[in-house]
C-alpha cells in the first residue's frame, strides 16, 4: 500500500488547473497551426491567426485564454494500492478547483439551474467539479483534467439509435449535430463521439474522447477509419472558424466505442471548442 | 469587404455603410450585458423607464469577463453565444441601440430588427479572451453588481476587432460564408 498526502494531491491539481487556463496545450496549438496552412477561406484564416496570437498573449502574460474558464472536469484512475492520508480524493479535487480558480482570477461559472444564482459564495468558487472516478490496479493516481466551456457544451447531444441505423446512422447524427451548431461552439472544434454502452455510458465516453490529444490515432482500426470518414464529412459542411465559412470546421473526431445492449445503438456527440484546455498528471 | 475604424456610440450613417463581412475596429464606449442583465434592461424599457446608460446609438457587448488581475481594468473578455439574447435584442434596437457584439447566429426577428432600426450585429472571435481583454482600456460596473460576471459594465475600448455578421440590408455572413464553402453532393 502506498500512502499519498491529501495536500500533495491538492497542490498538484491546483498547479495543473492554473497552467491549463493560460497555456493552450501543444497538440491543440499544432492543430491550429496546421489548420492555418490548409484553410481556404481568408476570413477563417484571420480568425485562426487571432487564436494563435491570443494563445501567445495568454501564455506570455498569464491571462486566461478565454473568459469562459469552464467547469472543472476530471477523469481519475485511482490505483487500488493507494491510500490517501488526510482526506478524501473527491474533497482534494474540489478544494484544488476552488483555490486555483479563485487565486488565478478565473471565472466562477457554476450556478443554480433556475434562479441562476452564482454558487461562489455558497457552495464555493466554481464548485462543484465534475468528477468521474475509476478504481484500477497499481499504486498511482492518474488525473486527467479539462476546463470545459459552456458554448460547446450547449450544442452537444445524445440519442439512442435503432441497431439497424449502423455506422451510417452514427455519421448522419454527428453531421446533424455539427450542422445545427454552426459557429456557436467556437470552431474549429474537436468532436467527441461516444458509441454503445447505455445512454449515460455513451455520453461519458463522448466526453472522455475529448481528453485524447489531437493528432493521436485511435488504437482500434475500425474506429480510426470511422473517425476519418466523419471528419471529412463534417469539414464538408463549410462552417469554418467561428462559423464565418471555411474548410476547417473540425480539427479532429475522437471516438470511444463500447459494447451495448442487443436492442440499442446509443450515440453521443460532445463538442469541444478550439480552446481545448486539457492536461494530465500522474501522482 | 472593407475595413473601417468607427467610434461608439454609433450613428445610423455609420451602420448604413457597413456590409456583412466588413472588418471594423471599434473605439469608444461599449456596454456589457448577458441574458440576466438583458432581462432587466428590457423590463425597464417596457415600463418606459430609463436604462442605467444612454441607449441612443449604444453598442452592447455580450460578455462575462474573468475577474481583473490587480492593476488591470478587466480580465479576459471574449464574446459569449448570442442566441440567448435573441428574445431581448429587438426591443433594445427598437429603443435606439445600434450595435451588438457576440458570437454565433441570431434568429430572424433579430435580423429583421437590424433592417428595420438600422442596427448591426458584429461577431468577435470567441475564445480570444486574452487578446480582446487587452483592447479594453477602462471598465466600470454601472448596474446590477450582484450579477457578478453578468453585471452591466461601461467599458472603453481601442481598436476592438469585430466583423459585421448581420447588416442593415438583411445579409448574414454565416449563411454567405457557409454557402461559399459547403461541399454539396
Amino acid at each position: 500500500m502506498r500512502e499519498v498526502e491529501y495536500n500533495d494531491i491538492v497542490n498538484a491539481v491546483k498547479n495543473m488547473i492554473k497552467v491549463t487556463a493560460t497555456n493552450l496545450p501543444e497538440d491543440t496549438l499544432k492543430a491550429l497551426e496546421e489548420a492555418l496552412e490548409t484553410e481556404k477561406s481568408e476570413v477563417a484564416k484571420e480568425v485562426i491567426k487571432q487564436l494563435l496570437e491570443n494563445a501567445k498573449i495568454a501564455r506570455d502574460e498569464e491571462r486566461p485564454l478565454c473568459q469562459d474558464t469552464g467547469l472543472a472536469v476530471f477523469f481519475v484512475k485511482l490505483g487500488a494500492d493507494v491510500r490517501i492520508k488526510g482526506g478524501l480524493l473527491k474533497d482534494a479535487l474540489n478544494q484544488a478547483t476552488k483555490e486555483a480558480y479563485e487565486e488565478a482570477y478565473l471565472r466562477p461559472s457554476t450556478c443554480e439551474p433556475f434562479s441562476r444564482a452564482n454558487l461562489k459564495d455558497t457552495l464555493g468558487y466554481n464548485l462543484p467539479a465534475i468528477i468521474h472516478l475509476d478504481i484500477v490496479e497499481g499504486d498511482k493516481i492518474d488525473i486527467e483534467y479539462a476546463a470545459k466551456g459552456g458554448g460547446s457544451e450547449n450544442v452537444s447531444r445524445a440519442k439512442v439509435l435503432p441497431p439497424a441505423a449502423g455506422k451510417e446512422g452514427v455519421i448522419e447524427f454527428v453531421k446533424e449535430v455539427i450542422s445545427d451548431a454552426g459557429g456557436n461552439p467556437c470552431p474549429p472544434i474537436t468532436v467527441g463521439v461516444g458509441i454503445g454502452g447505455t445512454f449515460e455510458k455513451a455520453a461519458i465516453s463522448s466526453k472522455h474522447a475529448l481528453f485524447r490529444d489531437v493528432g493521436t490515432k485511435n488504437p482500434d482500426p475500425e474506429m480510426d477509419e470511422l473517425e476519418q470518414i466523419i471528419l471529412e464529412e463534417v469539414n464538408k459542411l463549410g462552417i469554418g472558424a467561428m462559423g464565418m465559412g471555411g474548410t476547417k470546421t473540425a480539427l479532429a473526431v475522437h471516438i470511444e466505442s463500447n459494447p451495448c445492449h442487443i436492442a440499442s445503438l446509443p450515440v453521443s456527440v460532445n463538442v469541444q471548442c478550439h480552446s481545448s484546455r486539457h492536461a494530465h498528471i500522474t501522482i | 469587404m472593407a475595413t473601417y475604424n468607427l467610434t461608439a456610440p454609433l450613428t445610423k450613417e455609420d451602420t448604413k455603410k457597413l456590409k456583412a463581412g466588413d472588418v471594423v475596429y471599434l473605439s469608444g464606449v461599449l456596454y456589457t450585458a448577458r441574458d440576466a442583465a438583458h432581462k432587466r434592461l428590457v423590463e425597464l424599457l417596457e415600463k418606459g423607464e430609463e436604462l442605467p446608460f444612454p441607449i441612443e446609438g449604444s453598442v452592447i457587448y455580450f460578455v462575462g469577463p474573468t475577474p481583473p488581475k490587480p492593476g488591470d481594468p478587466i480580465g479576459s473578455a471574449g464574446p459569449t453565444t448570442s442566441y440567448r439574447m435573441d428574445s431581448y435584442s429587438p426591443t433594445m434596437l427598437k429603443h435606439g441601440s445600434l450595435g451588438m457584439i457576440g458570437k454565433g447566429k441570431r434568429n430572424q426577428a433579430v435580423k429583421d430588427a437590424c433592417v428595420k432600426y438600422g442596427g448591426i450585429y458584429f461577431g468577435a472571435t470567441g475564445g480570444a479572451g486574452a487578446l480582446l481583454g487587452k483592447k479594453i482600456k477602462e471598465a466600470e460596473v454601472i448596474a446590477y453588481p450582484e450579477l457578478g460576471p453578468e453585471a452591466v459594465r461601461r467599458i472603453v475600448v481601442e481598436d476592438f476587432p469585430v466583423t459585421v455578421i448581420n447588416d442593415t440590408y438583411g445579409n448574414d455572413l454565416y449563411e454567405m460564408g457557409r454557402e461559399q464553402f459547403e461541399v454539396k453532393e
